[in-house]
């Protein structure tokens, strides 16, 4: 049984117009996504900006209403709860992408990490002290950083508080909104590694939000493609990067840069190539409406946005 | 762009009617009503009841607010019982005054401020900058009515350079070159007080606007493509600070609003301030209500001005 | 070398912190050729926007000493008129974030015209308008006409950038500072800009200064590459030899940190401790050594210098010699040098 399961998915916002301000029109941010991860692993949501990634993120977890479709965690439905099931909300966490802006500046470390022990569980206040020394470890910071407050800590060290933080109730999932985008390369290694030494030792599961397929294909078991809200492909890691099928997925593959400058003639003639077929065979891809087909399986693995054959 | 004034416009109609009954309400809870004043208290008793009666002071509120209005549209504001007469032929005559002092102070407003906030904004933190905000914050600090006495006392009686109440020296004929003078004369005292102290809000916003335009990228833009200090100035960052300053003006005139009040009553300028203020201290009920709805719409409409303004302006609204 | 286009020497870009000055470019020597792109690479921190923005004489409130040679001009001390006839004419200058790079008042043409308004009086309107039109159709922008009477937030982030580069090159400049062009763009715009910058290259005959912290687009972009750490350069080499045989401890350190295909999942290199903020920055000795402490203090100059260890490739220190990453042995490494 995967430990979440998203059917069908859409979350739609209005838009506001005329006189009277009533609503003319939505926004599909995200219109019709269906994934499943299994325990332990980790699956990519990629797209660019404006693809419906984040709102996916951001609807699983509740923070955008849900329009239709349904959420499965563990096999119970849970979509659009408020505050009927706590264990959900204990077992689902959040890392935010920016690490300046996600982290109360006016709270202390200490008050950061245990705000989620502080609303699930009743501590004393030394067993909380002491559960916030413990995670602040297991991140990698001194456990006297609790009495200092978040400017004094570096981009990476922050992201590490941000983990913390999610990490404290020992949730089951790890939804990560572009969790390293902010961060240097140096330290976003260390966050990376982090995540997985992590994901190992609690056996977490992530759902890891990213424009940057480079960290996509480092961190993902599965990944799903997302463009204007839909699905145009999804599969295993290898499936995407060594037998990409879609032509938006063609063009991000090769739109990442080659790290061998002796290729770069190739990659460019490559990228001309994409270029020219994405234009070719735009209409084959995507429908009038310049949306993605629904997926259709080509291999156990491997589903891509195609039109219905016959 | 119209769609948004129409919409504007559309929300400012329950605003205007909410103020209206408000003030009727309130209107109506003070002790007595417009028969107290008119009448000869040894009247026997009856006779009040059905001059009352007549009246439609009996009738249930909502009656009597509908016929309020009906009177309101037809310019009827009832009478003002210490003056005896129309409150609106009362108005008419102040109103007039009221506008030339606070056109003249919305000049002056602007005349301080703009290059007031250039120079603070472009060189801050020097010491022209730390005077002009010296300046301001001892603005913000000093209430209007204590800074209009003391110019009062020293531009009035100490030097005698201007005079010190009135809107006019009695006895000129009007439209002659010496009535107008006359006019200017009277209401440039009560007028630079008021800018005086009305303009140190916006000397900082538009401190502040420029200070903050100036640390945007696109000023690097500029710069980069070769455009030489005083362009950089002029067409990038004054036009983009200018911009929210126009904006305000429609706050600006309800700010004006409160000032002429205080300033009007100590000039002893024949305003509408100092007409509202005479009417509260005599309990001049119908005087006061018409008022406090005038200044009511003039704060709507203002606020209306200042969102309009601000469309026309910025072309992120003007497109929607 | 008749081809340099410009020649830095031993500059140095101080800025004020309390009552002192601290070095973010410290000591900076390096020279840009013609049809050449030189990618100047580092972290948050190294230096390289700072040096960049000491070049187009964009610091507001910094001291600078040394040189910044440019024809006849020593830039580090031209005055402001010289310097309004340089910037935009000779050197012109893309930013990173082309959501905030343009008026947001001002239309697209408009924009685009000032740049050519204030180093050409004598075209006419029309001309110019002309010649606007003329640009926008250079960077690839659709329906240029309509364009010209846009304002910037009607235009996508990809297309705002292209607005950007279209008013860097638009009096055809000889030096062409780039940057961070492409990090806030989405992956397929990054490679769409990188390309045009690229094509606008070959037809412009300039020498492009591209500062980034992606070894990526290095990779894709660059001829010679000088890598930044702490204000120093710490390596310079041409791109080949970089990616090949990098030397320096940091540069191997970054190219080790970031996730490829190669690798595969296996753990990233994470270079030990942080940059130091500017004003606790080790003044003496190797500015490195506190990242790598595995490394014996006996392996490091005491006023590290730039060496050249082969013909046109530089390295900052001795220590490149003993640095081997803590899982390696240390014999494994010492062919980086022969």
């Amino acid at each position: 049984m995967p430990i979440l399961k998203v059917e069908n998915l859409k979350v739609h916002f209005p838009i506001k117009g005329g006189i009277f301000g009533r609503t003319v029109d939505y926004v599909k941010a995200v219109d019709g996504v269906s994934l499943e991860i299994e325990k332990g692993t980790t699956y990519g949501l990629v797209g660019e900006s404006g693809s419906g990634k984040t709102t996916t993120g951001r609807a699983i977890i509740g923070l955008n209403k849900i329009t239709s479709g349904k959420v499965y965690f563990e096999g119970k439905e849970v979509t659009n709860l408020r505050r009927s099931r706590a264990s959900f909300h204990r077992d689902v966490q959040m890392i935010f992408q920016d690490p300046y802006s996600s982290l109360n500046p006016k709270k202390r470390v200490l008050d950061i990490v245990a705000e989620p022990l502080r609303n699930f569980e009743k501590m004393s206040r030394s067993e909380e002290k002491k559960r916030v020394e413990e995670l602040l470890e297991l991140v990698g910071l001194s456990p006297e950083s609790i009495v200092k407050y978040p400017h004094q800590f570096s981009g990476g060290q922050r992201q590490r508080i941000g983990i913390a933080r999610a990490i404290a109730l020992k949730p089951k999932l790890i939804i990560a909104d572009e969790p390293v985008s902010a961060l240097d390369v140096s330290v976003q290694a260390q966050v990376l590694n982090f995540m997985q030494e992590i994901q190992k030792e609690l056996d977490l599961t992530f759902l890891f939000i990213s424009h940057d397929l480079g960290v996509i294909r480092h961190m993902c078991n599965q990944i799903g493609i997302m463009y204007r809200g839909r699905f145009v492909e999804e599969g295993l890691t290898e499936d995407i990067f060594n037998n990409p099928q879609h032509i938006y997925t063609k063009r991000l593959v090769a739109a990442i840069p080659n790290i061998d400058p002796s290729k770069r003639e190739e990659s460019l003639q490559f990228r001309k190539e994409v270029d020219h077929e994405y234009k070719q065979s735009y209409a084959n891809y995507f429908d009038e409406d310049g949306l993605a087909y629904n997926l259709q399986p080509i291999s156990e693995t491997h589903f891509v946005a195609l039109p219905e054959k016959g | 762009m119209w769609k948004f004034t129409v919409r504007r416009i559309l929300i400012m109609i329950p605003q205007i009617i909410l103020l209206s009954v408000l003030i009727f309400i309130l209107a109506k809870m003070m002790p007595g009503d417009a028969l107290s004043g008119l009448i000869d208290p040894n009247i026997d008793p009856d006779t009040i009841e059905e001059k009352r009666e007549q009246l439609g002071l009996n009738d249930p509120w909502h009656i009597q607010y509908v016929n309020w209005v009906k009177d309101l549209f037809q310019g009827d504001l009832g009478m003002s019982f210490f003056y005896k007469m129309p409150v609106t032929e009362l108005i008419g005559q102040r109103i007039v005054n009221t506008f030339w002092l606070g056109l003249a102070t919305l000049i002056l407003v602007y005349l301080i401020a703009v290059p007031l906030g250039i120079i603070s904004g472009r060189y801050n933190n020097t010491w022209a900058d730390q005077l002009i905000t010296g300046y301001t914050y001892i603005g913000f600090a000093t209430p209007t009515f204590i800074f209009g006495l003391v110019m009062l006392w020293i531009f009035g009686f100490y030097f005698g350079w201007f005079p010190t109440g009135g809107s006019v020296t009695p006895g000129l004929e009007p439209g002659t070159m010496e009535y107008v003078l006359s006019k200017i004369n009277h209401l440039l005292l009560p007028a630079i007080s008021l800018a005086l102290i009305g303009t140190v809000s916006t000397v900082q916003y538009l401190r502040n606007e420029i200070i903050d335009v100036k640390q945007q990228d696109f000023i690097l833009t500029a710069r980069a493509k070769g455009a030489p200090e005083s362009r950089v100035y002029n067409r990038h960052i004054l036009r983009n600070s200018l911009l929210p300053i126009a904006a305000f003006f429609g706050y600006e005139i309800v700010g004006l609003i409160g000032g002429t009040i205080f300033i009007e009553m100590i000039f002893s300028y024949p305003g509408m301030g100092q007409l509202f203020m005479e009417s509260i201290v005599a309990r001049d009920y119908s005087v006061a209500t018409s008022l406090v709805l005038l200044y009511g719409i003039a704060t709507i409409i203002g606020t209306l001005l200042s969102d309009i303004i601000l469309s026309i302006v910025d072309p992120r609204i003007r497109i929607k | 070398m008749a081809d340099k286009l410009i020649e830095i020497n031993h500059l140095k870009t101080s800025f004020r912190i309390g009552d002192d000055y601290y070095a973010a470019v410290d000591d900076v020597s390096l020279s840009l050729n013609k049809n050449e792109v030189l990618a100047i690479v580092g972290e948050s921190g190294c230096g390289k926007s700072a040096l960049a923005f000491s070049i187009m004489g964009l610091h507001n409130r910094a001291k600078i000493e040394g040189e910044i040679l440019y024809r006849n001009y020593n830039l580090v001390d031209v005055d402001e008129s010289t310097w309004s006839k340089l910037r935009g004419k000779n050197l012109g200058m893309i930013f990173q974030d082309p959501l905030t790079a343009l008026n947001p008042l001002m239309t697209v043409g408009a924009q685009i015209s000032e740049a050519l308004f204030l180093h050409n009086r004598k075209l006419s309107n029309e001309e110019r308008k002309a010649k606007v039109i003329e640009l926008i159709e250079k960077v690839g922008i659709p329906r240029p006409e309509h364009v010209y009477m846009q304002y910037p937030h009607e235009l996508s982030g990809g297309m705002r950038q292209r607005v950007v580069i279209a008013i860097a090159i638009a009096n055809d400049p000889e030096v062409l500072i780039a940057d961070e062009p492409t990090t806030a763009l989405d992956a397929t715009i990054q490679s769409q800009i990188l390309d045009l910058i690229r094509e606008l290259k070959e037809s412009m005959n300039a020498g492009i200064v591209l500062i980034t912290h992606d070894l990526g687009v290095v990779a894709e972009m660059a001829d010679r590459v000088a890598v930044m750490y702490a204000g120093q350069i710490v390596e310079i080499v041409d791109v080949h030899r970089l990616f090949e045989n990098p030397l320096h401890p940091y540069t191997r350190s970054l190219l080790n940190s970031i996730p490829n295909a190669e690798k595969g999942q296996e753990k990233l290199h994470v270079i030990q401790g942080i940059v130091p903020a500017l004003q606790n920055l080790p003044r003496e000795g190797c500015r490195f050594k506190d990242r790598i402490p595995w490394i014996d203090e006996s392996a490091h100059e005491t006023t590290p210098e730039l060496h050249e260890v082969a013909p046109g490739h530089f390295v900052r220190c001795t220590c490149y010699k003993q640095f081997h990453f803590p899982n390696e042995m240390k014999e494994g490494q010492a062919h980086a040098n022969s």
